[in-house]
């Protein structure tokens, strides 16, 4: 069936793939279920070529315990949309104090450890954290993040956040984090995975350590792939293109964290993703319900809601030269199913059409978060079949 | 040139014709406010609302000398605190307002960028009476016409700003105000309290960035000393405020640097003694005073515009 599919695909012009894996989605089941479930977010997933994903564990409760891991596994089953691979916290509550029970955490089938959105600021804790999950044979998920310079931003820091008085987040509170994690995994062997790179230094650290040796792993996001600082100021210009429409400044749609940097961070993502300093695109899929966005943009939640939009935004940097579509599809595919230590699930395909125009709305998005600042935009390329372990789970009527 | 902006939410965006057009009108305004009656029936039925959400005197004073000056209606709405404290959203309050049934909404708020919010969830017509360190239009206009009106022609002029840029919104656009005019800003004060961009050779369109305050002044055409917040010194932006007033401090001394008559402007409220001194702010070149009665007249000028200027005026509501 799935050969059958793949020929008929090729046949019409549309480009197949392995099924995609995301190695960072926020799913917000259990406690956050108005900004999506596991079913919607699966579903969502799939409808953007992931049959595979894995479920950041900032949800109330966090997923640090046995118990909870199974249950988001049992979950992740029943809604039968993509596979559902739950990532546990690195420390109890996510408190940043103590550890979780990383071995037991494990052995119950947490694929990574990471405590996304409060990065561990104890150096000390973090060592611990990398020691243990070497034991525990899982690589460690780092939001690499300095609080104490981030403090108080809400956009990357800038000429765009000194003209719109906004307080800005430095590229220096990343890099920074990048250099402490990247020294802490050098001294205790343990598996680090750099979260979400946004800014050309960061890159640079990270092909530095890896030309040094250093068996670490990053990955960046579609959004930090295509958009830049602008946008919050109100160009809806992609990195590549100059000039077009412009909307009012301070959509909250455009606040995300990392923040979305200049062009050149841009450039430089796109470069560090072509040569392997990255070895995977995730999306950080963000959904939040509307009362959490439709509010000043300082008081907004950060995060923009992905999963659906990814591979036209890649498809449009492949088009602009940026990349190219060969590498673009091993970061969706080997290099995140490297990162996790696992085979690439032999009965998974996706089917793009690669010319199809589209234009995201709030009811035509599978997701509850419809927190995309490419809402009401036209996009080229669109997925329009997914399948998972040999099962045809999602497929678009196209006119 | 016929007026079509139907909000005023920051002047960044406008051209040297716009700001002159506001600046002619002030004039006009100006006229209105020297009569034995200072009133105008312009907008008489009209109602304005004064949405004030950050604690503020005198520009709130000002818009509703303004608004009673050309006969509109005048409602007060004050606010405390951000909306997440006080448990009602800015989406709840301009509902409210909506419902309300304003012509204008002049407002201030705490959050850079709120305007923007209420404009497009509105059918009023919205006046940025300040956004947290983002826009201050009617100042940057009320500063403009202050300074044309002692210069002359700002063509080749140059302005200096010092003090707090990073957290003001009255920098912003007073370099927004100025700059399409034809004058050239310098900008100055302490590193830690300018945009870290502005510092590295990134500076805004028709300015520059120079630390030493004694550099700045000299041969300058005027200067506008910003307000510092004394609880910038909490939270480790600067050593000392003595230090401050001795560094970047208007003094006589200073300010005889500049040019002959060259004007000093503060936005106010003053800490005499910190930013500018006593003798200074109450001298021989100060337009403080003059830059309060200019600011009825471009807020008259703008809820004028607003209101009655438009190309096609507003349907008369009942």
């Amino acid at each position: 069936m799935l050969g059958d599919l793949k020929r008929d695909a090729e046949k019409r012009g549309l480009l197949t793939a392995p099924g995609f894996i995301d190695l960072h989605a926020h799913l917000r089941e259990p406690g956050f279920e108005e900004s999506e479930t596991i079913a919607t977010g699966s579903r969502a997933a799939l409808a953007g070529g992931f049959t595979t994903i894995c479920a950041m564990p900032n949800t109330e409760p966090a997923i640090d315990s046995p118990g909870l891991v199974a249950e988001l596994i049992a979950r992740g089953e029943a809604a039968r949309a993509a596979r559902v691979l739950p990532i546990a916290a690195i420390t109890r509550g996510r408190n940043g104090k103590e550890l979780a029970d990383l071995v037991e955490l494990a052995a119950a089938g947490a694929v990574a450890f990471s405590d996304d959105g409060s990065p561990v600021a104890d150096a000390r804790l973090f060592r611990n954290a990398l020691e243990y999950a070497r034991a525990a044979g899982r690589p460690i998920l780092e939001h690499p993040q300095d609080l104490t310079l981030s403090a108080g931003g809400v956009m990357h820091e800038g000429v765009v956040s000194a003209r719109l008085g906004l307080p800005g987040m430095p590229a220096a509170a990343e890099e920074s984090a990048v250099a402490r994690d990247l020294a802490l995994a050098k001294l205790t062997g343990g598996r680090l995975h750099l979260s979400h790179l946004s800014t050309a230094g960061a890159v640079e650290l990270v092909r530095h350590a890896k030309a040094g040796g250093l068996a670490v792993s990053a990955e960046v996001t579609p959004h930090h792939l295509a958009l830049t600082d602008e946008w919050v100021a109100g160009s809806r210009a992609l990195a590549w293109e100059d000039g077009g429409p412009r909307v009012a400044p301070f959509h909250t749609a455009t606040k995300v964290n990392p923040p979305l940097r200049t062009a050149a961070d841009v450039r430089a993502c796109w470069a560090g993703l072509m040569d392997g300093t990255i070895d995977a695109i995730a999306t950080d899929h963000a959904p939040h319900a509307s009362i959490r966005k439709d509010v000043e943009y300082q008081e907004a939640a950060f995060g923009i809601s992905v999963f659906e939009t990814a591979i036209p935004l890649l498809l449009a940097g492949v088009a602009a030269g940026w990349g190219t579509w060969e590498r673009v599809v091993g970061a969706l595919t080997a290099g995140p199913a490297r990162v996790l230590g696992i085979e690439l699930p032999k009965n998974d395909l996706v089917v793009i059409d690669p010319k199809v125009a589209w234009t995201p709305t709030a009811t035509s998005l599978r997701s509850l978060g419809k927190n995309t600042p490419l809402l009401g935009r036209s996009l080229t390329g669109r997925v329009v079949a997914a399948v998972v372990d040999g099962e045809l789970r999602h497929e678009l009527a196209l006119a | 040139m016929t007026w079509q902006r139907r909000h005023v939410l920051a002047t960044d965006d406008w051209s040297r014709e716009e700001i002159e057009h506001v600046l002619e009108t002030t004039g006009a305004m100006v006229e209105v406010l020297g009569r034995p009656i200072r009133r105008t029936p312009a907008l008489r039925g009209r109602t304005v609302i004064l949405f004030f959400a950050e604690a503020s005197t005198r520009t709130r004073v000002s818009f509703e000398l303004a608004a009673k000056a050309l006969s509109a209606d005048v409602t007060n709405i004050t606010a405390s605190g951000s909306s997440v404290e006080k448990g009602e959203t800015l989406l709840d309050t301009v509902r409210t307002l909506t419902a309300l049934g304003g012509d204008v909404i002049v407002m201030r708020h705490p959050a850079s960028g709120a305007p923007y919010f209420v404009a497009e969830r509105t059918d009023a017509a919205v006046i940025n009476a300040g956004d947290g360190w983002h826009a201050h239009p009617t100042q940057g206009l009320l500063d403009a016409y202050t300074l044309r009106d002692a210069l002359g022609d700002l063509a080749g002029r140059r302005i200096v700003i010092v003090g707090d840029i990073a957290h003001s919104r009255v920098a912003r656009s007073d370099i927004d105000a100025l700059v399409p005019l034809g004058a050239t800003v310098t900008l100055s004060g302490p590193p830690t309290l300018i945009p870290s961009a502005w510092r590295c050779g990134m500076t805004p369109r028709g300015t520059t960035f120079e630390p030493d305050l004694d550099r700045a002044l000299d041969g300058a055409d005027a200067v506008i000393a910003l307000r510092l917040q004394k609880e910038r010194q909490h939270a480790g932006l600067l050593p000392s405020i003595r230090e401050y007033a001795h560094t970047w401090g208007l003094s006589e001394e200073r300010v005889a640097r500049m040019r002959p008559d060259a004007p000093v402007l503060h936005p106010g409220p003053m800490n005499e003694g910190v930013e500018i001194t006593a003798s200074v702010a109450h001298g021989a070149r100060s337009l403080i005073e003059t830059q309060v009665t200019n600011g009825v007249a471009v807020r008259m000028a703008l809820l004028y515009l607003l209101v009655a200027g438009a190309g096609a005026p507003p349907e008369q509501k009942e």
